[in-house]
């Protein structure tokens, strides 16, 4: 196996409910609640999971765009909490982010050229001469077009502000690359042509990409290691072929039954979970998963399974798998 | 090299038509000028600067014309709108009236902007304690009644025998200090929305310092806020400077002010019988504060950021 | 249709509709000369990307769209026989919610968060079926328990704001089929759901289909949903209907290119693919389309007859399954 890069021990993140008149901290929203993983250099991780289990959170806590509760995030052993506010900025360029919206994440009263090139500027990592030719070089690795440098975001599709967000994390040349459900919100067509720029830039430049979506089917095209979140918690955790071939999470075999697939003449036994999410400021007891499973007992209720490997570098936590 | 089947993307995906930027601020100025009310509001207010700032260069009056033997005269044809009590033509009086209560609405304005976004981007951006300070701030001087004190502070000034010139600047400071809290507000609320949105969250990731952030990032975006807000206040302080004129403790005679021109209307029988005293004068606040209120609406409609086609 | 059967009569059908806006860019031609029909009881699904008009067809038959910058340039959308857009609005707001119902993406939005879920369940049934609010209640608990809800009676009281997704979305199913339509229209129902809670949903939809015998037409962009949902599917590109076909047929053997492109570019599960199938460009800005086929710039089978000239949508093959493209047209195939 490669060299680690990113290392999580025990992550937690919570964010307080603040009540009553004096604003006091009355609950927390346990939604990162002691997760552990490593990513190897080159691959991608992927973290999979419905809204509001946490995976967001963590993308956000690992770049310390967050403030953690506890645990460690060690990013080629510097532990990225502990850094002071220069030494943080110092190390920005080496691990970026792309996000979800490609409407909101883009300021729109700033010109797409500027918009990529300013962070090299900033970082003083460019002449200022220089810095044309670089943006309008990145713009071309993202398939945009040259005179795009001076359109403002309003005027591109979701697909070409994705390939914008794109290019203004990658210009900085970034060892590590967080993915934040980069595709969730464009078209089926555009979708396949970001998937592929994705991989066809970590082939290119070595990338290690940390891939949060909500869409199994995308993070099994992409990823070569994947997680499965829920309410906080990882439950399932092992190489990509291992997972898909052989889930032992009923979750993530509920998830994945939960997926339409396009071919009318399959005729599969689906899993359907039963209920709703609970909320992650009030989890239940024991597994978080047993109000929705259907194979609970009253173990599960009581004991918090314990997260072990299941053989093979398969991680999972469940009483019964 | 793998990435070489990107650029062929790039032919297809590209309509062909590098057409010239289109900026947000073009954009609001053309759906600003659709809009044929604010337009002519627009062109009132030229118009009204026009007048009052060349008007006064072609009269042959002056305004210290004392002529006791053509006072109060009825419009004519050598004075257009009449003369006052002593003999002073009143078009000249309502032009010149027009520059000072041009000027205190537009430098009270931008006193007003320059303390209110300044402490509202602050506040807004740093959060926590800065925030809470500048907010108990903003609270207190809202809390303060306006008038009350402009009246107080008129009567001081009259007291100290302050120069009736320099009046106006004590006025125009005033005015702008005690109003600034609203566009603080504004700003600071805006700031906090836009410091959620993904864009400030990739200027964190990208590792951007805070004056970038505050001054590239964040202020450009609030500016629409503050243009509109501005508008609205210039009309709010041609009208609070011809209230306390009105009231003789803004600007006081012999400096002409709209204001100070219509408390001639205090007098009945000027009231009644000399209507050219006062009409002009009011009717310069009516149109100038309408034809404003005009404008900032329609900027409000024109820079809507949601930039709804 | 000259071998149809008896019992599958038609419901709606739409008659070259064409719904513009007028926009300060130009016309948008949103639908352009559509034209389909669903049959009773049957689920259509209406597939394609956004901004291919899929959405402004749905709201042109319950006549929701907004004038201006909308209006309906011509056509016809006969329901039962009855031409929709002829109707008076008094007409028409009786039928909409009577007999035709529609769900919409975001079921955070469009419940009211001020009035309980008793009292928007109850306003169309006393509204249009002149119940009494003892009967209405019966009814709208009735309904409650129909969608999948345990404890009616404590949700018959609650707030929208007390309820998940998943949970608003049942309920707009329940006010939906409150007054038992004839067609239910949901616009993108899941899109907005966890893929646990879209499962719910569908199965939700799909039971509700063989208990009331509703005609369903589902808007989506998401082929998955289609096969596990649909009878029948129209595929819509840029205004344009470009396929039309059972579904078993539209999987097994897509035409227009653009169809088989969509089922290429997603990833299925447990099917490996070294790189995604990916069609290049985007849907092309709709003001100002010519009189061609509007797919043919991202097309890699374009000619030149269909940078010119508009493709009919006609039967080739199969009886049902039409396709719009020139590669099945004799024009075509001389070239």
């Amino acid at each position: 196996m490669t060299e680690a890069l990113v290392e999580v021990q025990n992550l937690k993140k919570y964010f307080p409910i603040t009540g009553g008149v004096f604003s006091r901290t009355v609950g927390n929203v346990k939604a990162v609640d002691g997760v552990s993983f490593t990513i190897h250099k080159g691959e991608s991780f992927g973290l999979v999971g419905e809204s509001g289990c946490g995976k967001s959170t963590i993308g956000r806590t690992l770049l310390r765009l967050n403030d953690k509760t506890d645990g460690k995030v060690l990013f080629k052993g510097q532990d990225i909490h502990q850094l002071s506010k220069s030494q943080l900025r110092s190390i920005r360029p080496k691990m970026q982010i792309v996000f979800q919206d490609p409407f909101s994440s883009l300021n729109p009263r700033i010109k797409i050229g500027e918009a990529i090139g300013e962070a090299l500027l900033s970082h003083g990592l460019i002449d200022r001469k220089d810095l044309k030719d670089r943006v309008m070089e990145t713009l071309k690795i993202c398939g945009l077009a040259p005179y795009h440098y001076n359109r403002y975001p309003h005027e591109f599709s979701g697909g070409q502000r994705q390939r914008i967000g794109i290019a203004r994390a990658l210009i900085l040349e970034p060892e590590f690359i967080v993915a934040d459900e980069p595709v969730s919100a464009l078209d089926v067509s555009i979708q396949a042509q970001i998937i592929n720029l994705l991989t066809d830039l970590q082939a290119e430049k070595q990338l290690t990409y940390l891939f949060i979506s909500h869409d199994l089917s995308v993070v099994e095209h992409l990823c070569d290691r994947v997680g499965v979140m829920y309410l906080g918690s990882m439950v399932e955790m092992a190489r990509k072929e291992e997972l898909f071939g052989n889930p032992l999470h009923p979750y993530t075999k509920a998830l994945m039954s939960a997926i339409p697939i396009p071919d009318p003449t399959l005729k599969r036994e689906r899993i359907v979970l039963q209920g709703d999410l609970p909320s992650p400021a009030n989890p239940p007891s024991g597994c978080k998963f047993h109000t929705r499973c259907p194979l609970a007992t009253d173990l599960c209720k009581e004991k918090e399974p314990e997260y072990r490997d299941a053989g093979n570098q398969h991680f999972v936590a469940c009483h019964y798998a | 090299m793998s990435l070489e089947a990107a650029p062929v993307e790039v032919n297809a995906q590209v309509p062909a038509k590098p057409v010239k930027a289109d900026s947000p601020w073009r954009i609001a100025v053309r759906r600003f000028a659709r809009n044929k009310l604010a337009l002519a509001g627009l062109i009132i207010v030229i118009l009204m600067f026009l007048i009052c700032y060349i008007g006064p260069l072609l009269s042959p009056y002056n305004l210290y014309d004392y002529k006791l033997t053509d006072k109060n005269l009825a419009p004519n044809a050598s004075h257009w709108l009449g003369t006052d009590k002593l003999g002073r033509d009143i078009l000249l009086r309502t032009m010149l009236a027009g520059r000072i209560s041009l000027a205190v609405g537009l430098v009270a304005t931008i006193i007003t902007v320059l303390v209110g976004a300044t402490l509202g981007a602050v506040a807004g951006f740093y959060r926590g304690f800065v925030d809470t300070v500048i907010m108990r701030f903003a609270d207190i001087f809202s809390s303060i009644p306006t008038l009350p004190i402009l009246i107080i502070m008129g009567t001081v000034l009259s007291d100290l025998k302050v120069d009736p010139s320099n009046r106006i600047y004590f006025l125009m400071l005033m005015l702008g200090v005690l109003s600034w809290m609203g566009l603080a507000r504004l700003v600071r609320s805006q700031i906090l929305t836009l410091r959620e949105q993904e864009f400030m969250l990739a200027t964190d990731a990208l590792g951007l310092k805070d004056n970038r952030k505050i001054f590239r990032h964040l202020l450009p975006n609030t500016i629409p806020i503050i243009i509109v807000s501005a508008t609205l206040s210039v009309a709010g302080a041609i009208l609070s400077e011809s209230a306390l004129s009105f009231l003789g403790i803004g600007v006081v005679p012999p400096t002409p002010s709209w204001g100070n021109m219509i408390s001639a209307a205090n007098n009945l029988i000027d009231f009644r019988k000399r209507p050219w005293l006062w009409v002009p004068p009011g009717m310069c606040i009516l149109i100038t504060v309408t034809a404003v209120n005009l404008i900032g609406d329609a900027l409000r409609d024109a820079l809507d950021p949601k930039m709804k086609k | 249709m000259a071998k149809q059967t008896v019992e599958t009569k038609t419901l709606v059908e739409f008659k070259n509709l064409k719904t513009h806006f007028h926009t300060s860019a130009g016309v948008v031609k949103a639908v352009d000369d559509v034209s389909f029909s669903i049959r009773e009881g049957e689920t259509l699904c209406v597939v394609g990307e956004s901004g291919c008009g899929k959405s402004v067809t749905a709201m042109s038959l319950m006549r929701l769209i907004e004038t201006p910058p909308g209006e309906i340039a011509g056509g016809e959308i006969l329901f039962e026989g009855k031409d929709l857009l002829k109707l008076s609005k008094r007409d028409m707001s009786r039928l909409r919610g009577n007999e035709v119902a529609m769900i919409f993406q975001e079921p955070m939005s469009s419940l009211n968060p001020v009035l309980t879920i008793g009292e928007q369940i109850c306003e169309p049934l006393i509204l249009h079926k002149n119940m009494d609010r003892k009967e209405a209640k019966k009814r709208a608990i009735e309904l409650i328990t129909l969608v999948g809800i345990p404890r009616a009676e404590d949700i018959f009281h609650a707030y929208p704001h007390e309820l998940s997704g998943g949970m608003r979305q049942r309920i707009m199913i329940a006010i939906a089929l409150s007054c038992d339509p004839k067609l239910l229209i949901a616009d993108e129902p899941t899109t907005a759901l966890d893929v646990t809670i879209q499962a719910q949903i569908l199965d939700l939809m799909r039971e509700i289909k063989t208990k009331v015998n509703t005609a369903i037409m589902l808007i989506t962009h998401d082929l998955g949903v289609v096969a596990e949902m649909a009878d029948f599917v129209v595929v819509m590109y840029a205004g344009k209907v470009i396929e039309e076909a059972p579904v078993i047929d539209l999987f097994k053997d897509p035409q227009h290119p653009y169809t088989k492109g969509l089922l290429k570019a997603k990833p299925v599960l447990n099917q490996k693919q070294e790189r995604l199938y990916s069609i290049p460009g985007q849907v092309p800005n709709p003001v100002e389309l010519g009189s061609n086929c509007h797919f043919h710039d991202r097309c890699e089978f374009c000619m030149e007859i269909c940078k010119t000239k508009e493709p009919p949508l006609r039967i080739h093959g199969d009886s049902k399954h039409k396709t719009a493209c020139w590669l099945y047209e004799e024009e075509g195939k001389v070239q």
